[in-house]
């Protein structure tokens, strides 16, 4: 089924991608494309079969809970864009009220 | 005398290193100057690493001289754009992360330092490895060193044409759905990727976390088995590495293919697509191996048509997780004068991804919102199921499956990029194993209008010691070996 241009700008939202002039139409036809292309998965009876969530065994395995060196803060903080005072700066979070 | 040094495999060039008649700076000086010549018509570098390859060369000699150098000592290799080197420029060919420097190294590269390797730099390849040509690269598209004017195929496509150009003996890639295999068998190199486990992933930059692995490049079988042993094995630091010893992929692979049942699924021989020259040289690679004394049985993997579908659900979804963290705080990209934290959010991430990454981050956070979920993701998880259950069915009658890698040879650039499935469906014949957790292997089979083609094998889980066989073996009765292109 394809996609509206309200469910693209609802789904760019939700991925925190800006949009551009054209942009929606842009994605509109392009993933409904692929979606057509997927939507053959409808054909399968999958009902009784279980999610492949994890494709090889897994054994569970805990390790000593024995501290290591980790990172300086200078090293995490060596790629920011911007660091003030040993964080890292980012615009406001909250309007002011 | 610099090109004959360029084409030598890892094995013979050891052999030259250990004898004492060349040094390890000598052959890194060769493959630099290859570079020189030619890297900027085949672009398969992003950037070089000079302080590196200086300083683990002038070790390696060292060590090499006091008798006590690891199993890959002075061998000059390129590590694919997606894996961290501490210090070193690692962006995932992506303009998002320009100017990242990574904190620290990652398993499987730091595996190979340990054991002597000397980094000459850094590969292209597709951004955040999604595409199947190099042309989604945020900085440029890596051509075939057998023909400028086409595609090394992709993801990991400057690692394959790095290898096949002589302009790195070995180099390291990653392969989500066919990233290793397929550039491997478009640029006439070997490259394999293990089974789901086998590698740890620390300090990879994530795609698609339930399908994702690192494995090498090389010209020739043995050097791919021996890069890919030092890599493998337990790291505490990856919670989904596999326990098993890394040194059994090893066991028993020099042992031929006489006796061993070889499947050949219907559904690949036969794949839509096929171009008629990549069959041809499947059947003669067919005939090589049973002439080898292997026995080619037919097998079914009925769901194929099904696992472009569930694929293009399950690696969007997991990228779309993935790739969150991209946000312009810790790292990269950033509009820090953004009036708020949202409006940054948006505005880096439209600026710093291009298209495909765009395309799957909105394909993926589509399948998994609040009303498709069931529709979508969980879907394609039971298809996954369906999909893995035809290969254990298969493997109840062959020890390993062969088939084409890819369905075609190397094509133009620009010929797929204006629509994506066309593209996608490059993989049509490698994401299974990827789905399943398989180890594969791409070794070339001879030409179809003089481009490579690839013979792919792929094997039971943990059997990347029977992947290897069969590629050993073939690679031993067709006389055919990786060939350093010449770069017209």
């Amino acid at each position: 089924m394809p996609l509206s241009k309200d469910e693209v700008r609802h789904v760019a939202m939700l991925a925190r991608i800006g949009l551009e002039p054209g942009d929606e139409e842009f994605y509109a036809d392009q993933l409904s494309g692929i979606l057509q292309h997927i939507d053959r998965l409808q054909q399968l009876d999958t009902e009784d079969i279980p999610p492949t969530a994890q494709v090889v065994e897994v054994e569970s395995r805990l390790r000593e809970d024995d501290p290591r060196p980790c990172l300086s803060q200078e090293e995490a903080l060596a790629n920011a864009p911007a660091a003030v005072d040993g964080f890292f700066r980012v615009p406001s979070i909250q309007e002011e009220t | 005398m610099t090109d004959d040094l360029t084409s030598l495999t890892m094995n013979e060039a050891t052999r030259l290193l250990r004898l004492g008649s060349l040094s390890s700076a000598d052959l890194v000086t060769a493959h630099v100057e290859r570079i020189e010549r030619l890297d900027p018509r085949v672009k398969a570098y992003l950037r070089f690493t000079p302080e590196l390859w200086e300083k683990q060369a002038e070790e390696a000699d060292r060590r090499i001289r006091q008798g006590d150098a690891g199993p890959m000592a002075g061998i000059p290799i390129a590590v694919k754009d997606v894996l961290c080197v501490r210090g070193v420029e690692t962006t995932a060919g992506s303009k998002i992360l320009r100017g990242f420097r990574p904190p620290y190294t990652g398993t499987a590269v730091g595996r190979l330092f340990d054991a002597g390797a000397v980094m000459l730099g850094v590969t292209n390849c597709d951004e955040f490895a999604m595409g199947s040509s190099t042309e989604n690269s945020g900085y440029f598209p890596t051509r075939n060193p057998w023909d400028l004017e086409r595609v090394p195929g992709g993801s990991s496509g400057g690692s394959a044409a790095a290898v096949a150009a002589g302009e790195a003996m070995i180099a390291l890639g990653t392969d989500t759905g066919g990233s290793i295999r397929q550039p491997a068998a478009l640029c006439g190199v070997v490259g394999m990727k293990p089974t789901y486990g086998r590698v740890s992933r620390y300090g990879l930059i994530a795609f698609a976390s339930s399908l994702d692995q690192i494995g090498p490049f090389a010209r020739s079988v043995d050097d791919a088995a021996l890069t890919l042993s030092l890599m493998a094995g337990y790291d505490p630091l990856d919670a989904t590495s596999s326990a098993r010893p890394g040194m059994e992929v090893l066991n028993n692979y020099a042992a031929g293919v006489k006796g061993m049942r070889l499947g050949v699924p219907r559904e690949y021989y036969d794949v839509k697509g096929i171009e008629p020259g990549v069959k041809a040289a499947i059947d003669a690679a067919l005939f090589i191996l049973q002439k080898a004394g292997a026995e080619i049985v037919d097998v079914s993997l009925p769901h194929t048509d099904y696992g472009l579908a569930a694929y293009y659900i399950i690696a969007p979804a997991e990228c779309s997780s993935n790739l969150a963290r991209f946000d312009g705080v810790r790292y990269g990209l950033s509009e820090v004068d953004a009036p708020n934290i949202t409006e940054q959010y948006m505005r880096v991430r439209r600026k710093g991804f291009g298209i495909e990454v765009r395309r799957r981050v909105m394909l993926g956070t589509y399948a998994l919102s609040s009303g498709y979920y069931d529709a979508y993701y969980l879907k394609a998880q039971k298809v996954r199921t369906l999909i893995k259950r035809d290969f254990d069915e298969a493997f109840q009658k062959c020890d390993a499956i062969v088939s084409a890698t890819s369905p075609t040879v190397a094509f133009p650039i620009g010929s797929k990029t204006q629509d994506p499935l066309s593209m996608y469906l490059c993989d049509v014949l490698t994401l299974g194993a990827n789905l399943a957790g398989l180890p594969g292997i791409s070794v070339p089979c001879g030409t179809a209008d003089a481009l490579p083609v690839g013979l792919q094998v792929v094997g039971p889980q943990w059997g990347e010691n029977v992947v290897l066989r069969v590629a050993r073996a073939y690679e031993e009765a067709s006389e055919i070996r990786a060939e350093v292109a010449d770069v017209a």
